[in-house]
């Protein structure tokens, strides 16, 4: 079995944002970058089949040299190598953009399974993995709470609203991991150690032979603004009756939302 | 420019959602001269989709077959991507549902148009289209256009634009299926409901979530019984799903679901930057906390300082004999 794990290299969840320069930039309060958190659902997942069926679990990822730590992070979990595509041409795509890269370097590769978080924070986008798999011409389930695979065929469970659906697809395939999937492992100091040793493969733009791409074709950026903000609320400080009965009745009268 | 609006059929009815996404595309349209078509797919749909009316579409394309009936990604999205350049539309719009966002980025895929992914406002600037999306949960917001001529494929995050009712006469067009079979989809083979007395977070216009100071999980029945008084949904904070005292399907939050209900109400949650980025788009927000330091008063319409188990039991009195005046 050959899996690909797609990771992002992301900013902190914790990470406070301030919008500067007249919108035209992000200011970030809080420099830590970590793997995508969902990313580690799909990291967890690889190296569960890999154990069950044999086989490699390759983390790969486009991002600049800092997305290094993010792979040795894979790596220390326990997979076996890495491919980094990394070329100042590729910074900033839009998602549309990014599947193209990764895709053209996928369809190059033998893979049975293309694992992925459900999306990666910060441009919350949960878009990039079903471009892939329609650009390769293979099924995606998104937002999987459960896998089960057999060698040839998937059965997940997808989260919708309310419920789940139970979905069905042959393999290979893209799968995008939620939250409830598995509990992923922390990277063990002998993990840790090893992915030091680990393989890294860096591909240029040169190297997928891609010299230009349309970048978010007519698309155009009009800036960052701050969301909106909240008016200065009411406080209410009484006993716990008093409070209940005053605060149903604000909702109701001044706030009109019961 | 013509836009094109997926019609999301549950149960056998077209999505609330799907309403909403067409008022807004429609609205749009109208405002640069364009026009708004709808499309619908699956078996026997071509009954519901006359009900597309109702905010004013005109002319809805129905696709309909029997192998349809389960619901298939990839094949739906093609489907919708080569219909869209035949017909020349110029965008694509779908609702953020978990549907849409399945859709919205194959159809993306396939179209080659490029995808704006769950908008929380959409308006014309300059003549041209212009997205606003959050990013980074909600704690910034990314705006962007689309230049004269450009295509794109959108999706409108629920709960966000209003319905607007304009009834018309409809037109149904059948549309016939192409042979699509080398198009490799997953499909879905079943639907399992979850608890059916409550609402999913992410569908409810009244949220009532716990955190940490819920101190277990037997406590969050008092707020289950709430969300059922009103209607709503149980939400919770990643401290108490990762506690274990919540399946993570109601974990509202940077690492769950953003929410933008009509009323949020935090119990025993204190409102850290992760949890806030999940839900201070909701237009009232009320946050029952002991400690009156927590940050999730600086984000509160009204904030009760006191113990949520000694508030919550008299709010839900006070709810029962609200809804029982009707």
């Amino acid at each position: 079995m050959r899996i690909f794990c797609l990771i992002k290299h992301v900013r902190d969840t914790e990470t406070k944002i301030k919008v500067v320069e007249d919108g035209k930039k992000l200011e970030f309060i809080g420099d830590n970058k970590i793997i995508s958190p969902y990313d580690e659902f799909a990291v967890e997942e690889g190296l569960k089949i890999k154990e069950k069926f044999g086989g490699e679990v390759i983390s790969l990822t486009l991002g600049d040299e800092d997305a290094i730590k993010s792979l040795r992070q894979a790596m220390a979990m326990g997979t076996d190598s890495s491919i980094l595509i990394n070329d100042p041409l590729f910074y900033n795509l839009d998602p549309l953009s990014t599947a193209k890269v990764i895709a053209k370097v996928l369809e190059k590769e033998q893979f049975d399974l293309i694992l992925t978080g459900k999306h990666g924070v910060g441009d919350d986008n949960q878009a990039v993995s079903s471009m892939v798999a329609s650009m390769l011409n293979v099924p995606v389930i998104t937002v999987a709470v459960s896998l089960e695979i057999d060698g040839q065929t998937l059965k997940a469970k997808r989260e919708i609203e309310g419920g789940f659906e139970v979905v069905s697809a042959s393999m290979p395939a893209v799968v995008t991991c939620q939250k409830g999937l598995n509990e992923p492992r922390y990277p063990s100091l002998k993990g840790i150690m090893a992915a030091k040793k680990k393989e890294i493969k860096t591909l240029s733009a040169k190297d997928i032979s891609i010299d230009h791409l349309s970048f978010n074709k007519g698309i155009s950026f009009k800036g960052y603004l701050e969301p909106p903000p909240r008016p200065k609320g009411k406080i209410i400080e009484k006993d716990p009756k008093d409070a209940a009965k005053e605060l149903v009745q604000l909702l109701h009268e001044e706030a009109k939302v019961l | 420019m013509k836009f094109l609006v997926y019609f999301e059929v549950r149960d056998g009815q077209i999505k609330k959602a799907s309403f909403e996404t067409a008022s807004a595309a429609k609205k749009i349209a109208d405002e640069i001269g364009g026009e708004t078509f709808g499309i619908i797919i699956g078996k026997d749909v071509s009954s519901i989709a006359k009900s597309a009316q109702k905010v004013g579409i005109k002319k809805i394309f129905v696709i309909e077959e029997e192998s349809l009936s389960k619901i298939s990604n990839s094949l739906y999205a093609k489907i919708i991507a080569e219909f869209t350049k035949e017909q020349g539309f110029d965008g694509v719009f779908f609702s953020a549902t978990s549907q849409g966002k399945d859709l919205a980025p194959l159809t993306s895929g396939f179209s080659d148009f490029p995808y704006i992914s769950d908008c929380t406002s959409l308006l014309i600037e300059d003549g041209k289209v212009t997205f606003v999306k959050p990013i980074y949960s909600g704690k910034g917001l990314l705006k962007q256009q689309a230049e004269s001529g450009a295509k794109f494929v959108v999706s409108l995050r629920p709960n966000v634009f209003p319905l607007c009712e304009a009834p018309v006469e409809v037109e149904v067009e059948k549309i016939s299926l192409k042979d699509y079979s080398s198009i490799k989809t997953a499909i879905v083979e079943d639907i399992e409901k979850g608890s059916q007395e409550l609402l999913d977070v992410a569908e409810a216009d009244i949220i009532i979530s716990g955190g940490r100071g819920m101190k277990g999980p037997e406590n969050f029945q008092m707020l289950k019984e709430v969300a059922k008084i009103v209607g709503g949904a149980m939400g919770a904070s990643r401290a108490a799903v990762d506690s274990g005292w919540v399946p993570h399907a109601h974990q509202v939050g940077q690492t769950g679901k953003v929410v933008s209900p009509s009323l949020y109400i935090a119990c025993g949650i204190s409102g850290a930057i992760q949890h806030l980025a999940g839900m201070s788009s909701s237009k009232v927000i009320v946050a029952i906390n002991k400690d009156k330091e927590a940050p999730i008063f600086n984000v509160a319409t009204y904030g009760v300082i006191g113990d949520l188990f000694e508030v919550v039991p008299h709010l839900k009195e006070e709810l029962k004999a609200l809804k029982e005046q009707g």
